[in-house]
């Protein structure tokens, strides 16, 4: 990802009809085409996260002893069917997978939310005092990167405890150092232009040139960073929930259900293996390629390079 | 050149401060960490008595201070579950865990680099149309659900290779056991093969698509242009002067790329059963294990530091740039 970072160049916001634009955006969607499947499985995920439990067949906890292991499309309970199978509890994959979206979903969009806010600010700080403030903040920064990431996840979830909020607030977190770098940037070159010098002379306070007079001018590059950030929170977070430091048990997450289709591998009951994995490869790809396709749309020079 | 390379030295010294700074507030995050060194049904006295033995009744500052003194000796306390230095627990498996970030890194790079290039000069092709694709989806798949399919595929349906286990290569070799060693190596590979495509994978797609990008801005510069003019073959051209400079971008990322592969093997080795620091790590989260999870992680992030510090020494030699700025690219 840092190939982007590096490449984004600050492209202002602007003063153009707000429909125009929409219908341009629309149009080089659906002429490139797999951001249009990526949209559309998205809206998927989001649908399931949010109507999981009246979509879901089955309580999606709800044991079954006696139809333990059951393979995609046998026959449940009362004339219904386990479309996915059932698991070694005997629950439903396909109930299970539903509800899992949720928690991949709101950690990776509430991740990208806390590291999001925590990196413009401090970027804005950096970039537009510079002095010891920036200092202070990028090297904090370097310290950061200097340690790979996943670690540093593992070693304060595990005092922590397991839980969403504390997933979202290390996920988060981790996140920050991307943005302040590129806001920092961004605002620097920022701060000398006229319209900033205007706003100064026309003696708005410090804190309203920062967030209102420079801060909607850099945050179109963001979205395309938040995109692809998304994509390896998510990843992230099932990484974790398989290792057991995600949500507690009785949340349903694809990470997790990856770490139990373990014990049935042997025995090839490889619907427990299959279904989650191939959702959360969807669910990234759909975001890598939204992000790919919002650089082009941003910025078409790029398309060019990369 | 020499005040650069104090800087980066001293740049790293910070680095490792800011790691011990952060391992140490981790424990106290959780309020009060007696609680991780004791049991659920422990009583007041046992909590009272194991709270002085390792010192949490002590100032902040102080336990800090004693905590980097016992580092710098080379003491990370006790494993509880081993009863064991926790040190001496994760040296035993850093060997194994080496071999496979680096067998890794190598497929990484070995399929990377051609794939690459092809896509760069057949650009707008349907190779470079399939590579890219390719490469996106590589970037999409959990690395540890790549080596749970690998183990359906290859280990369970097709019996190609083994799916758990570990012959060592590095651990005799250390011993100064040569003969072993190479003996060893061609199972050692073997073993390596799933678990280090499924750590790859992803690092393989990110470099394949950076070498494209790095390659195609390198294309378009003048002095390529000249080249060609000059009526050199394209694979001069390509080699001699286009290359050549396209090499320094991948340079920078094999250092940041083993800090992140280490983050993958950590997770893999668990789907493996493959006896390196990160299976040791999984189990001391289960077990709740303190000292042993701080002594992997801190080691892990150590080895991480140690490799940048040279992968950027390196840079140096390869980018006269460097030198005269004094700083990084």
């Amino acid at each position: 990802m840092t190939e982007i970072a590096q490449a984004e160049a600050p492209s202002p916001v602007r003063e153009s009809n707000f429909r125009r634009e929409a219908r341009r955006a629309a149009r080089g969607m659906i002429d490139a085409r797999w951001p249009v499947f990526a949209l559309a499985f998205l809206t998927l995920a989001a649908i399931a996260a949010a109507f999981g439990p009246l979509l879901a067949p089955f309580d999606p906890n709800r044991q079954n002893l006696a139809l333990r292991l059951a393979d995609p499309m046998a026959a449940g309970p009362d004339g219904t069917v386990f479309w996915l199978g059932s698991d070694a509890l005997g629950r439903d994959v396909f109930s299970r997978l539903l509800y899992g979206a949720r928690v991949s979903l709101l950690v990776g969009i509430a991740a990208i939310a806390v590291g999001g806010t925590l990196g413009i600010v401090a970027g804005l700080l950096s970039g537009y005092f510079g002095g010891w403030v920036d200092d202070l903040i990028m090297r904090l920064g370097d310290i950061q990167l200097a340690f790979p990431f996943i670690l540093l996840a593992i070693m304060f979830l595990v005092v922590l405890g397991s839980g969403v909020w504390n997933l979202i607030l290390v996920l988060g977190v981790g996140q920050w150092v991307t943005y302040a770098r590129i806001v920092r940037a961004d605002t620097l070159s920022l701060r000398e232009k006229e319209f900033v010098e205007a706003a100064r002379a026309l003696g708005d306070s410090t804190p309203s040139i920062i967030f209102r007079t420079i801060l909607p001018n850099i945050l179109a590059p963001l979205t395309v960073i938040a995109s692809f950030n998304v994509a390896s929170v998510i990843l992230s977070e099932a990484a974790l929930s398989f290792l057991g430091l995600g949500v507690p048990p009785s949340v349903p997450t694809w990470g997790s259900m990856l770490a139990e289709s373990r014990d049935t591998l042997i025995a090839n009951k490889w619907w427990l293996a299959v279904f989650p994995g191939v959702a959360i490869v969807l669910t990234v790809l759909s975001f890598n390629i939204l992000g790919d396709w919002l650089r082009d749309f941003l910025d078409p020079r790029l398309r060019e390079r990369t | 050149m020499g005040s650069y390379i104090l800087r980066r030295l001293l740049q790293s010294v910070i680095v490792v401060i800011g790691v011990t700074l952060v391992s140490f507030l981790a424990l106290q995050a959780s309020g009060d960490p007696t609680y991780l060194f004791v049991s659920e049904r422990a009583s007041a006295e046992e909590i009272e008595a194991t709270r002085q033995a390792l010192g949490f009744d002590r100032p902040l500052h102080v336990q800090y201070l004693s905590f980097v003194r016992d580092l710098t000796r080379g003491d990370f306390g006790q494993s509880l579950s081993y009863r064991q230095p926790a040190m001496d627990i994760v040296l035993e498996a850093l060997p194994a865990t080496i071999e496979l970030t680096l067998f890794s890194m190598i497929i990484a790079l070995l399929f990377a680099i051609p794939l690459g290039i092809l896509a760069a000069i057949h650009r707008g092709t349907a190779w470079d149309g399939s590579i890219t694709t390719l490469s996106m989806l590589g970037q999409s798949i959990p690395n540890f659900w790549m080596g749970i399919m690998m183990i359906l595929f290859f280990g369970l349906y097709l019996r190609w290779f083994p799916i758990s286990g570990h012959v060592p290569f590095l651990a005799p070799l250390l011993d100064g056991d040569f003969g072993t060693a190479v003996t060893n190596l061609p199972r050692t590979l073997f073993h390596l093969i799933l678990p280090g495509i499924a750590v790859g994978t992803y690092s393989l797609a990110r470099n394949t698509r950076l070498i494209r990008s790095s390659l195609l801005e390198v294309l378009e510069q003048d002095y390529v242009r000249t080249a060609r003019s000059k009526g050199l073959a394209e694979f001069r051209v390509l080699v001699h002067h286009a290359l050549r400079n396209a090499w320094l971008p991948v340079v920078t990322i094999v250092g940041l790329e083993f800090g992140f592969l280490l983050g993958g093997v950590v997770v893999v080795e668990t789907v493996f059963s493959y006896p390196g620091i990160g299976r040791l790590l999984f189990a001391a989260i289960n077990q709740r294990d303190i000292p042993l999870v701080q002594a992997g992680v801190i080691l892990l992030a150590g080895v991480f530091i140690l490799l940048n510090l040279v992968v950027d020494l390196v840079y140096v030699r390869l980018d006269p740039r460097v030198k005269l700025a004094g700083g990084r690219g």
